[in-house]
């Protein structure tokens, strides 16, 4: 899409490793504006410690980590938070009590008045919400209802809409469709294209359904212990190709082989096709 | 949910922001149980109890809320931050007891003594929330602690300073005037004669009020109470905020404290236990949730004001005052089953 653009992060080689076992080998990524980047794998496949190193949580060993082509190695959050890259975790950090408005600027409150009479500015954090909710496809009559009450794919557009909200250049999205129905990740795959297409965010989205990232990527890696087993722009990948990949690959090819010289012709084709 | 895909459709309306007046909207409030139980038990001691039909007895009733209300309704902000303070009650005591020692003892102005009790008191709340953070341990076990450990303190410092179980008379040190007329006065209108400590009670549930629902610090009580773990995420200093919930306990410990030693001038050394549970209650009845996040500061004074015209309810209607207890575990039983109905109702939206 926006290939010849800056990449805002680039990981190159970016190895991790605990002990003795290398979770991540060699890893290489970016991700540019406007674009969806979505990181496939199976458990255990060093995703979540990818986003890790991505989102500031934990430090990388080997390799370069960059924003806006800058080398940088961010020791909490707030320095990731601060370039602009913004995780959502599926907690969402919500809390289901509070008003949807309240929900929306917890933290970072918008406030009026001077010294003991500073108060919130319900008016304005109101009609920013709402502006918010309905740019990304909810409607809700009532801003006072607990945000509980809203289905879990609309709290995850909210936690999303939050984040860029205040000023996410970047999106680490962690497997947000992964609880959800299919109407509601739809919702939220809707609103992940929005954010990048229409606000020119950057999104890495995290997901190990390749159906859900070939609706909406523009990029794709897929992990398999530890390295990139496949890095390609949409254009040179079928939905097939990518559920090849993620099965396993070449790997899979192997396994498949050596049922069929074990089982009856007929069971081992059974077992692949339900595979 | 299929039409919220199409964003096209969604646009039409513009949005409103207008709060229509509802019936729904007032019974979804964390306090409508409390005002319908208000208003039930006055019902009922109206017609039970003729002399509570009279002014002078609702400034009883008033008066004897204030009491409970006070406290309860900072026990009802530390509810919503999600904690509870068993010590409340006897740190009423404790700062009462702690003013006047301090000042017959080293003798002085009362207002000394007055002083050294807020930081005190303060101090309690301070080690409470501290402990809490520190220890991780529920906060139900930490105050258990101060609480066992407060009333051993009130009764043996007591009997070591004075030799007795109450202290000696302050009416007599110089600012007793002066402490008498802000913190225990009794205010004349057209004969009606009304506590001084309603109006602060009042004015405290206001202030609460206003804190909890249009300040900063209020949204963070509501959050650090409802989800501890997301609040963090987002940038709320939760344990700052749970430790100033704790010592804002100790403030209300401490004026309802100055109000008890003005108004009877001497302090008896085991008093103020159980009423940590009354003010809990009050806050429960209100609409306080146990597990944290939800509740109202009116709520807690409307849970007060019925422990108010219970307490004086079953004395007008010449009842055995000991009903007064199956009174209040009666009312915190329905209380807390129809608030537990509405919120069960409202969290789904109806």
């Amino acid at each position: 899409m926006s290939d010849q653009s800056a990449p805002i992060i680039q990981l190159s080689n970016v190895c991790k490793s605990y002990g003795n076992i290398d979770v991540l080998r060699g890893v290489s990524l970016s991700v540019r504006r406007g674009e969806v980047t979505c990181v496939l794998g199976d458990n255990g496949a060093g995703k979540s410690t990818l986003i890790s190193i991505i989102a500031g949580l934990v430090r990388h060993d080997k390799g370069i980590y960059a924003v806006d082509g800058e080398a940088v190695e961010f020791g909490s959050p707030r320095d990731a938070l601060n370039r602009g890259i913004s995780a959502v975790y599926q907690t969402l950090a919500l809390v289901p009590l509070l008003p949807i408005w309240r929900n929306f600027f917890l933290g970072s409150e918008i406030k009026k008045g001077v010294g003991p009479f500073q108060r919130l500015d319900v008016k304005t954090m109101k009609e920013q919400t709402q502006e918010n909710l309905l740019r990304m496809g909810i409607r809700v009559p009532d801003l006072d209802r607990p945000i509980g009450t809203l289905s879990g794919g609309q709290r995850q557009v909210v936690a999303i809409a939050r984040a860029i909200h205040f000023g996410a250049r970047v999106l680490i999205l962690d497997e947000p469709t992964a609880a959800l129905g299919v109407t509601q990740s739809g919702l939220v795959l809707k609103y992940i294209v929005a954010a990048a297409r229409e606000q020119g965010t950057g999104v890495i989205f995290i997901t190990h359904n390749p159906h859900h990232a070939y609706m909406v990527g523009d990029h794709f890696v897929v992990l398999a212990r530890g390295e990139v087993e496949t890095d390609a722009p949409r254009a040179d990948l079928s939905l097939e190709d990518l559920m090849f990949h993620m099965a396993g690959g070449a790997g899979l090819d192997a396994l498949k082989h050596e049922l069929e010289r074990k089982m009856p012709a007929g069971a081992a084709v059974a077992g692949t096709a339900a595979a | 949910m299929s039409t919220a895909m199409n964003k096209a459709e969604l646009l039409p309306a513009e949005p409103k922001l207008v709060q229509n007046f509802s019936w729904k909207k007032i019974l979804k409030r964390p306090e409508a149980g409390a005002l319908g139980g208000a208003i039930l038990v006055f019902a009922l001691f109206f017609v039970v109890a003729p002399p509570l039909r009279q002014v002078d007895a609702l400034t009883t009733v008033f008066y004897e809320s204030a009491t409970i209300g006070i406290p309860a309704v900072a026990v009802s902000m530390l509810m919503i931050g999600g904690e509870f303070d068993l010590s409340a009650g006897v740190a009423v005591t404790t700062s009462s007891l702690a003013a006047s020692m301090f000042t017959l003892t080293l003798g002085g102005n009362l207002w000394f003594g007055i002083l050294f009790a807020l930081f005190l008191s303060l101090g309690i709340g301070w080690l409470n929330g501290f402990l809490f953070v520190r220890t991780g341990l529920h906060s139900f076990l930490v105050t258990l602690s101060t609480f066992l450990m407060l009333q051993g303190l009130n009764l043996a410092l007591t009997k070591l300073i004075t030799g007795g179980v109450a202290t000696g008379d302050i009416s007599t040190l110089p600012g007793y005037a002066s402490a008498h007329a802000v913190f225990a006065s009794t205010l004349k209108f057209d004969g009606m004669s009304l506590s001084v400590a309603i109006l602060y009670w009042i004015f405290f549930v206001l202030l609460a009020t206003w804190v909890l629902l249009r300040t900063g610090l209020g949204n963070w009580i509501f959050a650090v109470g409802g989800q501890g773990d997301s609040a963090r995420a987002v940038g709320v200093p939760v344990r700052k905020v749970k430790i100033l919930l704790f010592m804002i306990v100790g403030f209300s410990a401490w004026f309802l404290g100055m109000h008890m030693l003005l108004m009877y001038d001497t302090v008896q050394s085991g008093g103020g236990v159980g009423n940590e549970l009354l003010y809990i209650a009050a806050s429960v009845v209100g609409g306080c949730l146990m597990t944290g996040g939800y509740g109202s500061a009116v709520g807690a004074a409307l849970g007060a004001l019925i422990f108010g015209m219970s307490t004086e309810g079953v004395i007008y209607a010449d009842w055995d005052p000991d009903w007064f207890l199956f009174f209040v575990g009666a009312t915190l039983l329905a209380a807390t089953v129809v608030n537990t109905w509405i919120r069960v109702r409202a969290s789904k939206g109806k």
